[in-house]
């Protein structure tokens, strides 16, 4: 990678405007298909307000299941925007200029997806707007803040605009690109959009101060919104497997990993989509892949940890948890393909510098991380609510209906027709932070060898 | 043998497990008092039936020398509920008469506070609930019929407290000691279950509650119920509280 040539701009502005000026053969088939399934999956979730949550495949004492289960997992796909453009922005990191919008984009609409869950699974979803905004003031009810889940709203209500905001900043200069080069009833458009955007220094200063204060305003969001997640279940003392005080930093580290697993995921995706060989290089999964050694080892950490400290406490019921969780049919198939999929096969794959830069291998490993995390929360909240309480008369378990799978896969198809629907109207590799970095980077030679260098001005 | 004026009632249960002989009566008279659904089998299997006391059976001891217990087992209105914290709405709250109050037009149906309950006493309505046409005006007028979505459990027969307090007041006069009845408690044949109030130091449950047999159910919750259990008594075995409490 060291030998790649300098792109010129004119190059640069053609290829990754390539969504949006001349569209790809392959684009509408494939949105019509998913817009075909997201509408079946709309109405299966309308079938299920309409009819009852009598439809999902929940009891007594499994309340919750696979609609909080791919809750938090959205939820913690949600984190890759955070790290990628917030705490990489802030640490400098060059690598991560062609993916910060599309892990921000990323965000946004696994967010959106996220807040659909707790809805349909409540009893009365049309009743929520009770619980998310303060009511009946007048007669003194208030909303329950000791709740988890008055926060849970708040917390991603708050991450949503944040990163609406982030994704919007960074979207200025492309968007004044646009206008400039289409017509018609795109051009007004992008010219609303643009807000007005002609790039002179004082705007590009805005801009760039802007987004900087966005993501230090973010980095608070990226304890508390999994953390407040976490709580969901970690103020619960009656559900053994549930009432961890480790849960906050532990769902945190789980989420990143998953999160920036799923970027790799698109990455790859969106290099062979739309053929940004150039753009998105073997060197940016190489980088990410060697974040999340580091991510997944401490993730894992935590994993034991948790058990540790329920072999530690020495209370019989939680062992007897951990023991249905780790060794009892279904549970150890789950537990097994968990491990196997979150840590033990990807992590030291990714040891390799060839696993590293090669994008078909990572494009899979990513895969299984996230096929992992997902079965992770699964494995934390299902057998926790199925465990073996004194009262036998309640004992059961819980198989998800056909219906509840449905909404699951509808979640996949939404957050993909909606990111390839945005990529119509926006470029989805930022142009300008494309275009800088090639300012920035420059190949110094030592001794006899070309290195890549980053050129940075002194402050 | 008034309730205490200055102080409101608290009520609560005693229940005297010795005299527990697992008839269901009080299951078959809390279905008919609180227009409880039928349990029928599809639901009993899914795991749904809605029962707000049921009677468990447990066995003590290992197998040639085991025996079948009964106990019953309603919402135990507990003063430190890990239920009422968890609800988003405050559709269930904590009332003055030591009440675990369930707000069935508060509930949104999040179910937080049926996972958060150890003793596993709240039923969530999956489906809209339908009697047979037989039955249908055998419904209790002073009970709602709570509809699909939302959460339900033991309310103590409120509308029982309410009706004869109100009766009470009306006269111009104390509620009396075992005025108040819940449709269990007046249907145990063996008088198990026994309502009060523990505010009234003269009450049958006040004076119950000191028994030495007495315990609470999963007590390392720390929970505090107003349902007081009275240990079984095995003269096979020495038999003490420490025992019957560690079913729970």
């Amino acid at each position: 990678m060291q030998q790649r040539r300098p792109l010129d701009q004119v190059y640069t502005n053609r290829k990754l405007l390539n969504g949006q000026l001349d569209t790809p053969r392959w684009w509408l088939p494939t949105v019509s298909i998913l817009g075909v399934l997201v509408l079946i999956g709309i109405g299966v979730i309308a079938i299920m307000v309409n009819k009852g949550l009598g439809v999902t495949g929940l009891s007594r004492p499994v309340f919750w299941g696979l609609f909080i289960t791919t809750f938090v997992f959205w939820v913690g796909i949600s984190h890759a925007g955070i790290m990628i453009s917030a705490i990489l922005r802030l640490t400098q990191a060059e690598w991560r200029r062609p993916v910060t919008r599309a892990a921000e984009l990323l965000t946004v609409f696994s967010l959106l997806t996220a807040l659909v869950f707790p809805l349909i699974h409540a009893g009365r979803p049309w009743r929520i707007a009770y619980w998310i905004t303060p009511y009946d003031l007048g007669r003194g009810i208030y909303p329950n803040i000791r709740s988890p889940l008055i926060w849970d709203p708040v917390a991603i209500g708050t991450y949503l605009t944040g990163s609406t905001l982030f994704l919007y900043v960074a979207l200025l200069p492309d968007l004044g690109n646009l206008r400039d080069r289409t017509t018609g009833w795109r051009n007004s458009l992008y010219t609303v959009l643009a807000l007005g955007w002609r790039g002179n220094p004082r705007q590009w200063k805005l801009q760039t101060v802007g987004g900087i204060l966005l993501s230090a305003l973010m980095l608070p969001i990226f304890v508390s919104v999994h953390s407040i997640v976490s709580w969901d279940f970690a103020v619960v003392p009656a559900v053994e497997g549930w009432h961890s005080t480790i849960f906050a930093p532990y769902f945190v580290i789980g989420a990143i990993h998953s999160g920036v697993s799923a970027v790799v995921t698109m990455m790859a995706l969106m290099r062979w989509l739309w053929k940004w060989d150039d753009f998105i290089r073997p060197e940016h999964f190489d980088a990410l892949a060697r974040l999340l050694i580091v991510v997944a080892t401490a993730w894992l950490g935590f994993t034991f940890l948790e058990l540790i400290f329920a072999v530690y406490g020495q209370d019989a019921p939680e062992i007897a948890l951990r023991e249905m969780q780790m060794f009892q049919w279904p549970w150890n198939m789950l537990f097994i393909i968990f491990l196997l999929c979150a840590y033990l096969i990807p992590v030291p794959m990714w040891l390799f510098k060839r696993v590293r830069t090669n994008i078909a291998l990572m494009f899979w490993t990513s895969i299984l991380v996230n096929i992992g995390m997902w079965l992770e929360r699964f494995l934390i909240i299902v057998p926790g609510l199925s465990r073996r309480t004194p009262f036998v008369y309640v004992w059961d378990s819980y198989r998800p209906s056909a219906v509840e799978w449905t909404i699951l896969i509808w979640s996949f198809c939404w957050v993909t027709f909606l990111m390839l629907l945005f990529s119509k109207f926006f470029p989805l590799v930022p142009l300008f932070e494309q275009k800088e970095s090639q300012v920035f980077t420059d190949d110094v030679m030592i001794g006899r060898a070309r290195v890549p260098a980053i050129i940075r001005e002194a402050d | 043998m008034t309730t205490a004026s200055l102080k409101g009632p608290n009520w609560g249960m005693v229940v005297d497990v010795d005299k527990c002989i697992g008839c269901m009566a009080c299951v078959i008279a809390c279905q008919a008092e609180n227009n409880v659904p039928l349990n029928t089998q599809d639901r009993v299997e899914r795991g749904r039936a809605i029962s707000w006391i049921r009677v468990e059976r447990y066995w003590e001891g290992d197998f040639p020398d085991s025996k079948a217990r009964f106990i019953p087992i309603m919402c135990q209105h507990c003063a430190n509920a890990p239920c009422e914290p968890v609800c988003p709405v405050f559709a269930t709250y904590h009332n003055s008469e030591g009440l675990n109050i369930q707000v069935y037009n508060r509930c949104v149906g999040t179910r937080y506070c049926a996972n958060g309950c150890p003793y596993i006493v709240r039923f969530f309505n999956y489906w809209e609930p339908v009697w047979p046409e037989s039955l249908r005006n055998h419904l209790n007028p002073d009970v709602t019929v709570r509809s699909r979505g939302i959460m339900e459990k033991c309310t103590f027969c409120v509308h029982r407290i309410r009706r004869e307090s109100r009766k009470a007041r009306s006269e111009g006069r104390v509620l009396l000691d075992g005025e108040v009845q819940t449709a269990c408690s007046t249907a145990c044949p063996t008088s198990a279950l026994n309502f009060g109030n523990f505010n009234d130091p003269n009450s049958k449950v006040s004076k119950m509650k000191d028994d030495q047999r007495h315990y609470t159910l999963l007590d390392q919750f720390a929970t505090e119920p107003n349902v007081i259990y009275l240990a079984k008594v095995d003269t096979d075995r020495k038999v003490g509280a420490g025992e019957a409490a560690s079913h729970g």
